[in-house]
């Protein structure tokens, strides 16, 4: 086997060195009623070649296989990734180390990591940003620990049911044990958070909105903050596409205590749905109660500029039982890769980029309503929108992907049940004029 | 780390088990950590404090010390109401290191029984322990 | 003596990225707008933030420069006790990366998702295979994260007896996320210490054991890279109890096709991918944390789940499946790192069953001989054969004043990353070394000697030893002053 590097000759030396007899005997410390006395029943090993053409019959066994057109977001986004994003990225020195515990060698993750917060906190508005989690669900539901942990006097925190579904879900598997309980905050026709419904709620420690929302619209984060401020609870914001803060009002600008977002769309391959990128920002105040690694900037002891993990005394290979989270490895690696694709992109190119967005989400949605798509609101949204289907559009949608590989819109009916017909749709940069012309065109002969 | 007799031990202080010390003047009596206890920690990098109002009982932890890599707990030695709170450590947690017994103090608080101070122990009496 | 792999050379200064922009610059071409721009509502509109503007080149040169002053596996021997920084093979990088794979959105649905679900489809039933459970889910997205699942699953179980219980019991060798995933649950941790001989011994157990103890969690082998002889002895003494053994699988990489955690009473397992099956660790993530239950907890595990369904003889479909009324219910936003898991599938059958049980063997022989080959120069821990990895201290050289961090630091300097310091606590100052199996005994030799070399230094000249590295880029850091002052963005 290729990757195991020992002669015949070697293993004898080093066992003569331990003193033992065979490979075998090097487990003397485990009683033999324990051991295993079949082989593991695996496939036999594959050479290289043989792996690579298993690989790819599953590979092309998806659909994706295929050069798709994507009409579908909802928390996994099809945008461009320039090359020099996964060619930088791939370099071993940032891919094959650990966590940068030793400082001295790990100098280009923890500048690239420090530059990810910076860039981060600066994308949202925030004072601070960790150094990354596992995804948006998992760092919505730390952020709601840590407002639940705040407020010894109520168990209860507000969650709109435009936060995205997934979202919630992991938000529950959290809380529950804890005895948290979540209060959903009901819709308004224009597929907005009811922000009157929030105003009567009692005995809540925070309210979590995401915006743009599960729907796409943008939500008025500015009359969600003035809620909060009132009843004096911690305000939570989220977000699925990062390339909106690209174009719209930070979660920052509107005095967000705590941001949860996920980062896939900054270079970040789709993956079916991971590894992504948990980002996590808080305000100044909230420093301690964030959960992970934080990278600081500080000297050496010549004097030297150089970077640190720091604030570990709240992590749990320290204060264990009593630390914020138990979380150790994140998804670092992504998180370079978003750096990365921020440095390339650049002030200019966010702009751009995210301006496309909203063009084409908005031409599209314009598209449809033309060949008998039927709008449910008027609400701004960034790039994505709900639309009604008409009559029969459930069949063509699986015959455009099965034969078109046109992946157009996601059914909401499983994740809200009164919303038959209704489709999540959502242009990015990737989709042309053309094949937006090219679906509404296939659409109008359902 | 120092020999016991490199550290300073202020006189009109009492002290717990746990290396606290106390000292009363007027009606609050004024809480932080001994030498023995900075110099065995090392360096400071945060201390985490009550707010004022918070009522605690006698051993009832009342805060932390971090050094880089570790947190230690610290614990009241006298049940009481906290007045005050040193709020220079947020920006300044060396001053436990360097001033431990002024620059350095903790909390102030308006004891609920002023005789829990006689079960502290006098400067002799917590040299003697730490001797051993 | 060999030539040491340390050696000096021309690396770059490289400023933060900030301080090259210069106005106008972008690193992207963008595509030429094809349909009319829409205005954003101004309600809404923002400004664009300050990122940093940059040519291709500068962002080129920028994270090549930044790279240079790190360390990787690629780079050389990498010990991190507990860490099993074993080589990352490429072809995985490649299977991660195909188009299908990495192009697959989450959300087409199972019936053009086939190639994905079969994939963690068999990765299931392969770990199942190497751990002896009947049942695995490849949702958590970190070893953490799956001890957080397989905690949540306990405390599930516990709920649907009718009683929930109150506390864990968790050795002192454990890693810290242990008893902060328990904490996560509510449950207070309950410290054991382990015996004399680096092990938990069963009476121990026993005594603490009671019906308000929701079970144990034990790392096996352990931190101090010993096997837990008496788990069997001791799962049965927390059965009898009614509670359940959390097996943290963080070291699997020691007896895989030797013992499966299945069969020693344990009932509930996390892995790592990013440690036993040689997905890379990218400097902090992401990792994936498998969990793999027995009968009793398959309800619990998390949703969606997958399903085989037989069609026909040869035909297969899967699907995931959410209708699981007991389920602790969802860890990650869709099924967990799926590209994690394509690189640890790939592994597997590199290597087949036979492959995987050499691996662990050659594993357990590099520590060993190591073990043999440093015990006169530092000191042991627990002198007895031990499983991947093996911990000594700085016990020999306190009196130079020369620590364990002092000679982890020269380490840099004679080209190798130091191994995992000052952990486990119960040994005081430890040096915990895990060569993993892909080290060749050349590697290892030339480790060896520079160990001893660097405890001669100790010697005979622990004031230079104070001041290493000296090769690096940057010496030791200002922990303190990172801490006192947090500076966390530019």
């Amino acid at each position: 086997m290729r990757y195991l590097p020992h002669t015949q000759e070697d293993i004898d030396i080093m066992l003569a060195k331990t003193g033992q007899s065979s490979l075998d005997e090097l487990f003397t410390t485990i009683p033999d009623e324990l051991k295993t006395k079949k082989p593991l029943d695996l496939p036999k090993a594959l050479s290289e070649w043989d792996l690579d053409t298993h690989m790819e019959g599953l590979a092309s066994s998806n659909i994706s296989c295929r050069d798709y057109k994507c009409f579908i977001g909802a928390g996994s986004y099809d945008h461009y990734i320039p090359a020099i994003v996964p060619y930088l990225v791939s370099r071993s020195e940032f891919a094959t180390a650990y966590t940068p515990y030793q400082p001295e060698v790990s100098q280009g993750t923890l500048q690239g990591i420090y530059e990810f917060q910076t860039m981060v906190a600066e994308l949202l508005g925030m004072d601070i940003s960790t150094a990354s989690h596992y995804d948006c669900g998992t760092a919505l539901a730390e952020c709601a620990l840590i407002a639940l942990r705040k407020n010894k006097k109520a168990n209860k925190i507000a969650v709109s049911s435009l936060v995205h579904p997934s979202h919630r879900q992991v938000m529950e598997t959290y809380l529950r044990p804890s005895g948290f309980e979540i209060v959903e905050i009901p819709r308004t026709k224009e597929g907005l958070t009811d922000a009157t419904a929030l105003e009567t709620m009692e005995g809540i420690v925070g309210v979590a909105i995401q915006s743009p929302n599960f729907f796409g619209n943008i939500e008025d984060l500015g009359a969600f903050k003035t809620i909060a401020d009132a009843k004096k609870i911690v305000f939570i914001t989220s977000f699925t596409e990062s390339l909106a803060y690209g174009l719209l009002k930070n979660p920052g600008s509107f005095g967000a205590d705590l941001v949860a977002g996920e980062g896939q769309s900054l270079g970040i391959a789709k993956s079916f749905g991971g590894p992504g990128l948990g980002l996590l920002a808080g305000s100044k105040k909230m420093m301690r109660n964030l959960p992970g690694r934080f990278i600081g900037r500080t000297k050496d002891a010549n004097g030297n500029d150089g970077y640190v993990l720091t604030l570990a005394t709240r992590e749990q290979h320290i204060r264990r039982e009593k630390a914020s989270s138990n979380i150790c490895s994140n998804n670092g690696l992504n998180a370079m890769t978003a750096a990365m694709y921020l440095a390339t992109v650049g002030k200019i190119g966010i702009r751009e980029i995210a301006q496309q967005n909203h063009d084409k989400a908005v031409y599209l949605k314009s598209s449809l309503e033309k060949v008998g798509f039927e709008s449910v609101s008027d609400s701004p949204f960034f790039n994505e929108f709900v639309l009604k289907a008409p009559k029969g559009f459930s069949l063509k949608r699986a015959d455009l992907i099965q034969n078109q590989y046109i992946f157009a819109g996601i059914d909401l009916e499983p994740y809200y049940s009164d919303l038959k017909d209704h489709y999540l749709f959502c242009a990015t940069e990737k989709v042309s004029k053309k094949d937006i012309d090219q679906l509404a065109k296939e659409v109008t002969h359902a | 780390m120092k020999e016991i007799s490199d550290l300073t031990f202020s006189e009109d202080a009492k002290y717990t088990k746990d290396h606290e010390w106390a000292k009363l003047s007027n009606d609050t009596i004024t809480i932080g950590l001994s030498d023995y206890a900075q110099d065995q920690l090392g360096e400071i990098v945060f201390v985490e404090l009550p707010e004022v109002g918070d009522t605690f009982s006698r051993g009832d932890e009342f805060g932390s010390v971090e050094s880089v890599k570790a947190v230690s707990e610290i614990y009241i030695p006298i049940s009481g109401e906290v007045v005050e709170i040193n709020e220079d450590l947020e920006d300044a947690p060396e001053q436990v290191n360097e001033d431990c017994y002024e620059g350095g103090w903790m909390i102030k608080i308006k004891p609920d029984d002023l005789s829990e101070m006689d079960d502290l122990m006098d400067k002799a009496a917590y040299l003697a322990m730490l001797k051993g | 003596m060999h030539k040491q792999p340390g050696t000096k050379g021309l690396i770059f200064n490289e400023p933060q990225l900030w301080d090259k922009s210069r106005e106008g610059r972008c690193a992207i071409s963008l595509p030429r707008a094809d349909v009319e721009q829409a205005p954003m509502d101004e309600r809404f509109i923002g400004d664009a933030p300050e990122l940093p503007q940059l040519s291709e080149l500068d962002v080129v040169r920028h994270y090549t420069r930044l790279s240079q002053w790190n360390f990787g596996v690629d780079s050389g021997m990498y010990p991190l006790g507990s860490c099993t920084m074993k080589y990352n093979p490429k072809t995985n990088e490649v299977q991660a990366a195909r188009q299908g794979f990495a192009g697959a959105h989450p959300l087409v649905g199972d019936e053009f998702s086939q190639g994905a679900l079969k994939l963690m489809y068999d990765l299931e039933q392969h770990l199942g295979e190497i751990t002896g459970f009947p049942a695995v889910t490849l949702q958590p997205a970190a070893g953490a994260h799956g001890e957080l699942a397989g905690m949540l699953m306990i405390h599930a179980y516990h709920a649907k007896k009718g009683k929930q219980r109150s506390k864990i019991i968790i050795p002192d060798t454990a890693h810290g996320t242990n008893p902060a995933s328990a904490s996560l649950c509510g449950y207070d941790s309950i410290n054991v210490s382990s015996g004399k001989k680096g092990i938990l011994e069963p009476a121990t157990v026993a005594a603490l054991m009671d019906e308000d103890t929701a079970g144990i969690m034990i790392t096996n082998p352990n931190t101090l890279g010993l096997f837990e002889e008496n788990i069997k002895e001791i799962a049965e003494i927390v059965h009898a109890k009614g509670g359940l053994v959390y097996g943290d699988g963080a070291n699997m990489n020691a007896i895989m096709g030797v013992v499966k955690p299945g069969n020693l009473g344990i009932d509930v397992l996390h892995l790592n991918l990013h440690k036993t099956f040689s997905t890379p660790h990218g400097g902090g993530g992401p990792g994936s944390g498998p969990v793999g239950v027995v009968e009793e907890l398959i309800p619990f595990l998390p949703v969606p789940r997958i399903e085989k369904n037989r069609k026909g003889k040869d035909l297969s479909t899967y699907k995931f499946v959410t209708d699981c009324p007991d389920t602790i219910g969802r860890m990650h936003t869709f099924y967990g790192h799926f590209g994690v898991m394509v690189k640890a599938y790939s592994y597997i059958l590199s290597m087949g069953g036979e492959g995987l049980r050499k691996t662990s063997q050659l594993a357990v022989l590099n520590a060993n001989y190591i073990k043999e080959s440093l015990r006169d120069v530092l000191n042991l821990a627990y002198d007895r054969p031990c499983m991947h990895e093996c911990v000594f201290n700085d016990k020999l050289q306190k009196e130079h004043h020369i620590t364990t961090m002092d000679m982890a630091k020269r380490l840099l300097d004679y080209g190798f990353h130091p191994p995992t310091v000052y952990f486990p606590l119960v040994v005081e100052a430890a040096f915990m070394v895990e060569p993993t199996e892909t080290e060749s005994k050349e590697d290892i030799d030339q480790f060896i000697d520079a160990v001893k070399a660097i405890a001669l230094e100790a010697l005979e000249n622990p004031e230079e030893l104070k001041k290493a590295p000296l090769l690096t880029k940057v010496t030791r850091l200002d922990e303190v002053a990172a801490a006192r002052k947090p500076c966390l963005r530019g």
